[in-house]
């Protein structure tokens, strides 16, 4: 993980007296709601339907075991004893006070965390694969750049005030998308030139929400000197003539789309052509420092006889071993993801106590280190093949090691009305049923890898577009009503689903969900994922079952 | 006149920002002044002949507009309608590091406090603190934070490349 410095830390402090100034002058009738409001988003403070929610910045996923306690800590203190995972890979609270934020900041700020641009107009967390740095397929651990980004997007004075909320992610596995770069306001994608040199491919204006589309190229090979300059350049670009009028044309992806590919490249280029070779290019020190802090734990030569053994014997751990964990860059290393996503569970939901325990697991199995997935789970991504069976015990006794990673019961799910302040509709209710009807787990495994995602309303926290099958809820004259799309994906690739047709009510949805399945299990050829059957057969055979 | 901040400290205002609606009959025959931008352009050869005049952009209104005049200004004003609005920050970038510009560079408006210090870090050096603001107050917020990671018009070197 990155380690702090001296300067570092003492960012944050400042930044910890910043705020509480700020909430002192709020509460004191200095500041008005209008100009808190946009103080507290850049701190990830929403006023929400029932309190506040509190989002702390998790960057691109990392988490020590120390940072776990001292989020259990918080939760048990100043909140009701759990958080959630979100969708960029961030933890939220549901219940802090206003008044307390600033106490939370100070306790987060002593084990290097924050809240810093977690929302608001700004550039946000950097999210990238869950799997950096141990993904067998990545050309080269993302996490450094993601750290460089980090740093030039935090307190960047020029654009806090952007026309809307800007997302970047950065992804190093070729021919797949893990990181979902193809949906953000800017995806950085690793890639080597003709030198063996690192250099990125730069995609901008993708992006869920009202308008959901996928990026277009912009620097077709960036060398790496040169990352910050260009990615100055694009907001640069995209500050000055984002629209600024209509909220709902705000994001970059509308400029894109609206100039066009080439004249946003062309305006890029003018900007790009000051700053390159100027001070902002990345020093070889510099990308080096960065990356010494992200060099391979003490791997251990590791003997799988055992496993394999085990693996014989006790099926249930041989199905969670197949399904929730995975290859591994180390010889004997597997990455394993915790699934938070037991049936009667809030998809994404830990407890004080679960945060504790996880952060022993961590120490004990996996360097210490965890990562929060956008799927909202959480990965422990350097577990020895000889632990992995204590390991399961473990989980297993937890609630974590429900062996549905990836498939129709692990859905993805906002807040929703339940808590959340936007949403037209609730979406853990829906999550919920739709796992109860997929109760049979032999029957889930037969069906294979379906992403399910659900969001209460089209800010799309929970990534509906980009399901296999997406689960939208709006509002019908005060009514929840569900909007179904199909087709999504954020796996190989990221695409947006098609809607299938007109809403459902929610006694409704769980029948649709389960009669898409049905016709799937028809259609499907031998050992074909449900979204290659989609592909195959297109819209029109679910249209007719559904509406028929 | 009111006060503002000016170099880190509070002097008085020796500026008046006209509004277009205030210019129906002309300038004022004398005192600082200044105009819109479209205005200036209507009436460059006059103001300049006149003297005592500077230029303020609203948001929309970029320096490159201003380029050619650059020399002649001691002073371009960035107007923030509302504080939101960031259109202003790389305008005020660019006016340092693109056009060099080494006069004074103002923000007038919805100008607050809480922003103050990327202001500073932008370009600007002269802040006319919203009137039913506490200037003095607003004055702390030049000092919010000692650490910087990026580059910016003060010194166009990121943390990377300090000593």
């Amino acid at each position: 993980m990155y380690v702090y410095q001296e300067h570092d830390q003492r960012l944050l402090e400042e930044r910890v007296a910043q705020y509480r100034d700020q909430t002192r002058r709020y509460l004191a009738g200095e500041l008005s709601e209008d100009e808190f409001l946009a103080l507290r988003l850049q701190n990830g403070l929403y006023i929400q339907r029932y309190a506040p929610m509190l989002r702390i910045s998790v960057p691109y996923g990392l988490l020590a075991s120390r940072q776990l306690r001292r989020l259990a800590h918080i939760v048990r203190t100043y909140d009701k004893g759990f958080c959630h995972v979100s969708t960029r890979q961030n933890i939220q609270l549901n219940w802090p006070s206003v008044e307390e934020v600033p106490d939370i900041l100070a306790e987060l700020a002593e084990v290097q965390m924050h809240a810093i641009q977690t929302s608001g107009n700004c550039i946000r967390n950097i999210t990238t694969d869950e799997f950096a740095g141990v993904n067998p397929k990545e050309i080269e651990d993302p996490r450094p750049w993601c750290e460089i980004i980090r740093q030039w997007s935090t307190f960047n004075p020029e654009f806090a005030y952007l026309p809307r909320k800007f997302k970047i992610a950065v992804n190093a596995v070729p021919d797949a998308d893990p990181a979902l770069i193809g949906v953000h306001d800017i995806g950085v994608q690793l890639v080597h030139g003709a030198d063996g040199e690192t250099g990125f491919q730069v995609w901008a204006g993708g992006g869920l929400g009202r308008t959901p589309m996928t990026g277009s190229l912009i620097g077709e090979f960036v060398p790496w000197q040169d990352l910050l300059p260009y990615l100055e350049s694009i907001l640069r670009v995209y500050n000055k003539y984002g629209n600024r009028d209509n909220k709902y044309k705000a994001r970059i992806k509308i400029l894109v789309k609206a100039l066009g590919a080439d004249k946003y490249r062309e305006l890029v280029e003018q900007e790009f052509a000051e700053l390159k070779d100027g001070p902002m290019t990345l020093t070889r020190e510099e990308v080096e420092r960065i990356q010494s802090c992200f060099t391979a734990p003490a791997y251990q030569a590791v003997d799988t006889a055992a496993l394999d053994s085990k693996l014989a014997e006790d099926k249930a751990f041989n199905r969670w071993y197949h399904t929730n964990t995975r290859a591994h860059k180390q010889a004997g290393y597997r990455a394993v993801t915790l699934t938070l996503k037991k049936t009667g569970r809030i998809p994404g939901d830990i407890s004080d106590e679960q945060l504790e325990a996880v952060a022993d697991l961590a120490d004990q199995y996996s360097f210490g280190v965890l990562r929060n997935s956008h799927q909202q789970n959480m990965v422990l991504a350097d577990v020895a093949a000889s632990d992995l069976y204590d390991l399961w015990k473990a989980l297993d006794a937890l609630g974590f090691a429900t062996p549905n990673l990836g498939l129709i019961t692990d859905i993805v799910a906002c807040p929703g009305g339940d808590l959340c302040a936007l949403a037209n509709a609730k979406s853990i209710p829906v999550a919920e049923s739709i796992q109860r009807r997929f109760d049979n787990m032999d029957y889930v495994h037969d069906l294979g890898p379906i992403d399910l995602n659900i969001s209460g309303c089209m800010n799309a926290c929970g990534h509906h577009h980009i399901g296999h099958i997406g689960i939208l809820g709006v509002d019908k004259k005060g009514k929840e009503f569900y909007q179904i799309t199909l087709g999504g994906r954020g796996d190989r690739e990221s695409r947006v689903g098609e809607k299938l047709g007109p809403s459902f009510e929610s006694d409704q949805i769980t029948d649709v969900v389960e009669n898409i399945i049905k016709l799937y299990v028809e259609k499907r050829l031998e050992n074909e994922p449900f979204i290659d059957t989609y592909e195959r057969i297109g819209m029109e055979p679910f249209k007719e079952r559904i509406y028929g | 006149m009111g006060k503002l901040i000016i170099d880190g400290a509070i002097v008085d205002n020796q500026w008046q920002r006209l509004e277009t609606d205030a210019l129906e009959n002309g300038v004022p025959a004398q005192g600082k002044i200044i105009v819109p931008l479209a205005y200036w352009q209507e009436n460059r050869e006059a103001l300049i002949a006149r003297g005592d005049v500077a230029v303020w952009l609203a948001p929309g209104e970029e320096p490159k507009d201003l380029e050619d005049d650059l020399a002649a200004l001691p002073l371009v004003a960035i107007h923030f309608p509302a504080f939101k609005d960031g259109r202003g920050y790389s305008y005020a970038r660019e006016l340092r590091t693109r056009y060099k510009f080494d006069g004074e560079v103002r923000a007038t408006g919805d100008v607050l406090r809480d922003q103050l210090f990327y202001m500073t870090r932008c370009g600007f050096n002269a802040f006319e603190v919203r009137a039913d603001r506490n200037i003095e107050e607003a004055l702390q917020g030049l000092k919010d934070f000692s650490v910087t990671y990026q580059a910016d018009v003060n010194d166009p070197r990121p943390i990377y490349r300090r000593a």
